[in-house]
């Protein structure tokens, strides 16, 4: 407080306010100094030991982490195609030469379209199937569906492709009868890789059903919807995001799924991305590094973009059950 | 989810009560006449399919496709069966490509099925004759001439009684009066000239007669000069044999899809018989085919295993270094460091592969100085190799799922373990790790069956190599059961085809993945009940 005493109320009140001011800055000064000696007070030490070698391991990882991709990126620019020589040091040259190729000389378009085709049907088909199943384990009550539900979760154990050399009889058996679906048929590879579907997406999608609330099908019903209007308008908009996240999961394991593949696509523009950019790899007489990294970088940039769009609702998904093929 | 839920079920009810639907099953709105339409599609392709399986007398497929469509027609047309509705479409791919896949394997296994016993019975005794084709001195020479009928040609002739015959490849000849002749040559058919031989026109086989297969079949040897030929190999019914008629040898029935003469020499192709446990015993008594199979059985469980426990370590040690609540660039870090996950997992084998090659490889050239270390050629090392690759593929997935787990820790525990002056590595070693292991353990079941049986990985990375044998059917010191199978089926085009021992082995895999899976449902009961 001020130290003289007041001689009238007009310099009282000016007095005070400068004094209110005064311990105010005071109290200000020892926060601001508080605060400094907090976020200084153990000094770098402190800060080293709480977070910096944090941020030392985290760009380690990044390197890590990211390097084989930049290298990958590194061999797609080297033009020399067929050797690994030279590919250690870092982005000497820059080329488009190895994407040039491939493009116009090389049964790639064929593969990227093929890819693209059997991926988007498989994963369209996987979403329908697998969620119309979902909805009927999920909203009726029959005869048989414990047995049915507890059928698939012993069946999704097994992977298909366990059974290749049986798929590979039964796609020969079938050409003899339907050209259409023998080997070397797309139609056939999405056939399979449907069979595959139901197993794998129908507990995760099951799950995902339970959530939405049973009183919104009521409702409808008492309004007269019929159970395929509820499915198709209600239920299958309600659980949009696992249908986005079978159907991206879809996409990735028959992008990269390769025995299955490469059992039944003999004939090189039959052929899907996996097959193809690993026969680069492996032909006895050259191997064609060049083109397998420029192929790769051109088949894995949109894969990539869009598992990290969609990063937050597969980590959701992945959690429910292990789903990565 | 709530709100959202709500706005969708009142905007369908208005929609509803605009419309007063009552079943569309029973008036023509636009969703009975889609079904209409893609039933009378699928009606369509299941009567063709009948059609198409009779005509080539494959009786099991045309059964198969009445009995589809009868479930199909009974469950969309029936007012009950609503459930089925929703099932059935994804349960008809289920049970074709993979229900009935897996009861196929396991009969194939109890067969000699493989490339050098591919057909039934019926076939191989056709096959033989007209593999056996020797030329027959007696039946005499033609000239032909070879008519393009826009992409099928056709082989015309002129036999001893001067009319002309017109055939193609297994068709047999028969007489035409569209033909001119001259000089015992054809020289137009339907009015078009002749043209020459395409380039496989020496692998024609041309009957002469179609109800008398003795007397052999024409086949082009020359640009002029057509020959007859008959099989060297002459099936007798009655006694169920071969009889060579050159030597005169005869070949029995042996009991395992061959004829065999008494000198031991069998005949090729044979045919496909039931050979009961044979090809199980042979992965187990077989010298060089045990070693492989026993060999890959111990890798299989050591890969799969270290893998698991590799990634889940490496992931949770990361997933603490950076679940620190002040970090900055937390979002970026995650972002950057589950791209391995993104990275299409075909491609990563292939990448590394590359940098570790001996010669040229990053590792060895800039990381080890020039140095040529051969990372995928020894045993060992490849193993090494194998899973410092899987690590790079597998940390991402349990980084995410242990930061999840680390999130859902309760703080309290931690708080008071730090009041009663726990250090950090005891509370890591009391607290963290047993809670984060019980939350994953399932994941980490989920994983190590999945590695079980990560075929690309191996596949990709070494191939299976090294190879201690050259034999393309033996497997390599880094093959596990699945690649195993693979080198073993000979589907991969190197070796000989035998899918009687691949399915076999297939089966034992089937059986360990279902002990793991049983092992699995246990374990993460009991371990449910414990947290």
């Amino acid at each position: 407080m001020s130290n003289t005493s007041s001689t009238s109320s007009a310099t009282m009140d000016t007095d005070l306010t400068a004094a209110t001011e005064a311990v105010k800055t005071h109290e200000r000064e020892i926060a601001d100094a508080k605060t400094k000696a907090i976020a200084n007070k153990p000094s770098m030490g402190h800060w080293w030991k709480e977070m910096g070698w944090r941020h030392v391991v985290g760009i380690l990882m990044t390197i890590y982490a990211v390097f084989p991709i930049v290298f990958a990126i590194n061999l797609a620019l080297i033009p020399n195609a067929t050797s690994l020589a030279g590919s250690s040091k870092l982005f000497q040259v820059i080329s488009l030469e190895n994407f040039r190729h491939l493009w116009n000389e090389t049964s790639f378009p064929n593969w990227l379209v093929n890819t693209l085709i059997v991926g988007t049907i498989t994963a369209i088909g996987t979403v329908l199937m697998g969620g119309a199943a979902a909805y009927a384990f999920s909203r009726f009550r029959f005869t048989g569906r414990r047995v049915t539900l507890t059928s698939l979760l012993v069946i999704q154990m097994f992977p298909q492709m366990l059974a290749f050399v049986a798929i590979f009889l039964l796609v020969r058996a079938l050409g003899n009868v339907f050209p259409f679906l023998g080997m070397n048929s797309l139609w056939q590879m999405i056939c399979i890789y449907l069979g595959g579907a139901l197993g794998v997406n129908t507990f995760l999608m099951y799950g995902f059903f339970n959530t939405v609330p049973k009183e919104i099908d009521e409702a409808a019903k008492i309004d007269g919807a019929t159970h395929a209007q509820i499915f198709w308008t209600i239920v299958l908009r309600l659980v949009a995001p696992i249908l986005a996240v079978v159907a991206l999961l879809s996409f990735i394991s028959s992008f990269g799924e390769y025995i299955l593949a490469k059992v039944v696509l003999q004939l090189p523009d039959s052929q899907t991305l996996a097959v193809g950019l690993y026969g680069f790899t492996s032909d006895p007489q050259t191997k064609y590094w060049g083109y397998f990294a420029a192929g790769s970088v051109i088949a894995a940039a949109p894969v990539m973009a869009l598992f990290l769009y969609l990063q937050k609702y597969i980590v959701s998904g992945l959690t429910v059950g292990a789903v990565k093929g | 989810m709530s709100d959202q839920s709500a706005a969708v079920a009142a905007e369908a009810a208005q929609e509803l009560a605009a419309t007063k639907y009552t079943s569309h099953a029973r008036t023509w709105s636009p969703g009975f006449i889609a079904k209409l339409i893609l039933m009378a599609m699928v009606t369509a392709g299941c009567v063709y399919g009948v059609f198409m399986a009779i005509a080539a007398e494959s009786w099991v497929i045309a059964g198969v496709s009445v009995l589809i469509l009868a479930i199909l027609l009974y469950v969309y047309f029936s007012k009950k069966a609503i459930p089925a509705k929703y099932l059935v479409p994804g349960m008809i791919f289920l049970f074709i490509f993979q229900i009935y896949v897996m009861g196929y394997t396991a009969f194939v296994a109890f067969t000699n099925q493989g490339g050098a016993h591919s057909a039934d019975k019926e076939d191989a005794i056709v096959m033989l004759q007209q593999y056996n084709l020797k030329a027959d001195p007696s039946g005499g020479s033609y000239t032909y001439s070879i008519f393009d009928d826009g992409g099928d040609y056709s082989v015309a002739i002129v036999n001893s009684d001067g009319d002309a015959l017109v055939g193609s490849d297994g068709e047999a000849f028969t007489p035409t009066d569209n033909a001119e002749i001259s000089n015992g040559k054809v020289t137009k058919l339907d009015g078009n000239d002749p043209v020459s031989p395409p380039n496989n026109a020496t692998s024609w086989e041309i009957p002469l007669s179609e109800d008398d297969p003795s007397q052999g079949v024409l086949k082009i040897v020359t640009l002029n000069n057509a020959q007859v030929y008959q099989s060297s190999l002459s099936y007798d019914e009655a006694t169920d044999t071969m009889t060579n008629t050159e030597t005169g040898t005869v070949y029995h029935d042996n009991g395992e899809g061959s004829y065999e003469s008494d000198s031991g020499e069998t005949l090729s192709p044979g045919w496909w018989v039931m050979v009961g446990f044979d090809n199980f015993t042979t992965l187990f008594t077989d010298s060089t085919m045990s070693k492989g199979f026993l060999d890959s059985l111990w890798w299989t469980f050591a890969f799969a295993f270290l893998s698991v426990a590799t990634t889940f370590f490496f992931g949770l040690i990361l997933a603490i270094v950076f679940n620190h609540p002040h970090i900055r660039g937390q979002k970026i870090y995650r972002v950057l460091l589950i791209l391995p996950y993104a990275f299409p997992g075909f491609m990563t084998p292939l990448i590394w592969k590359a940098m570790m090659n001996t010669d040229f490889g990053f590792i060895n050239q800039t990381l080890f100085g020039g140095a040529t270390i051969g990372w995928l050629d020894g045993p060992w090392i490849a193993k090494f190799s194998i899973l410092f690759v899987n690590l790079w593929l597998g940390y991402p997935y349990m980084f995410l799922v242990t930061t999840g787990a680390l999130q859902s820790l309760p703080g309290d525990i931690l708080e008071s373990a730090k009041v009663d002056g726990a250090s950090t590595f005891q509370t890591f070693k009391a607290i963290t790790l047993p809670l984060v292991f019980v939350a994953c353990a399932p994941l980490l079941i989920s994983s190590f069956a999945f590695n079980f049986n990560n075929f690309t990985l191996i596949y990709m990375l070494t191939g299976g190599g090294p190879n201690p044998v050259s034999n393309p059917n033996v497997p390599g010191q880094t093959d596990i059961l699945i690649s195993m199978v693979y080198k073993v089926s000979g589907l991969d085009g190197s070796g000989q085809q035998n899918y009687g021992l691949a399915t076999a082995l297939s089966i034992i895999i089937f059986v360990l993945v279902g002990l793991i899976s049983i092992y699995s449902f246990r374990r993460t009961r009991s371990l449910e009940d414990m947290g």
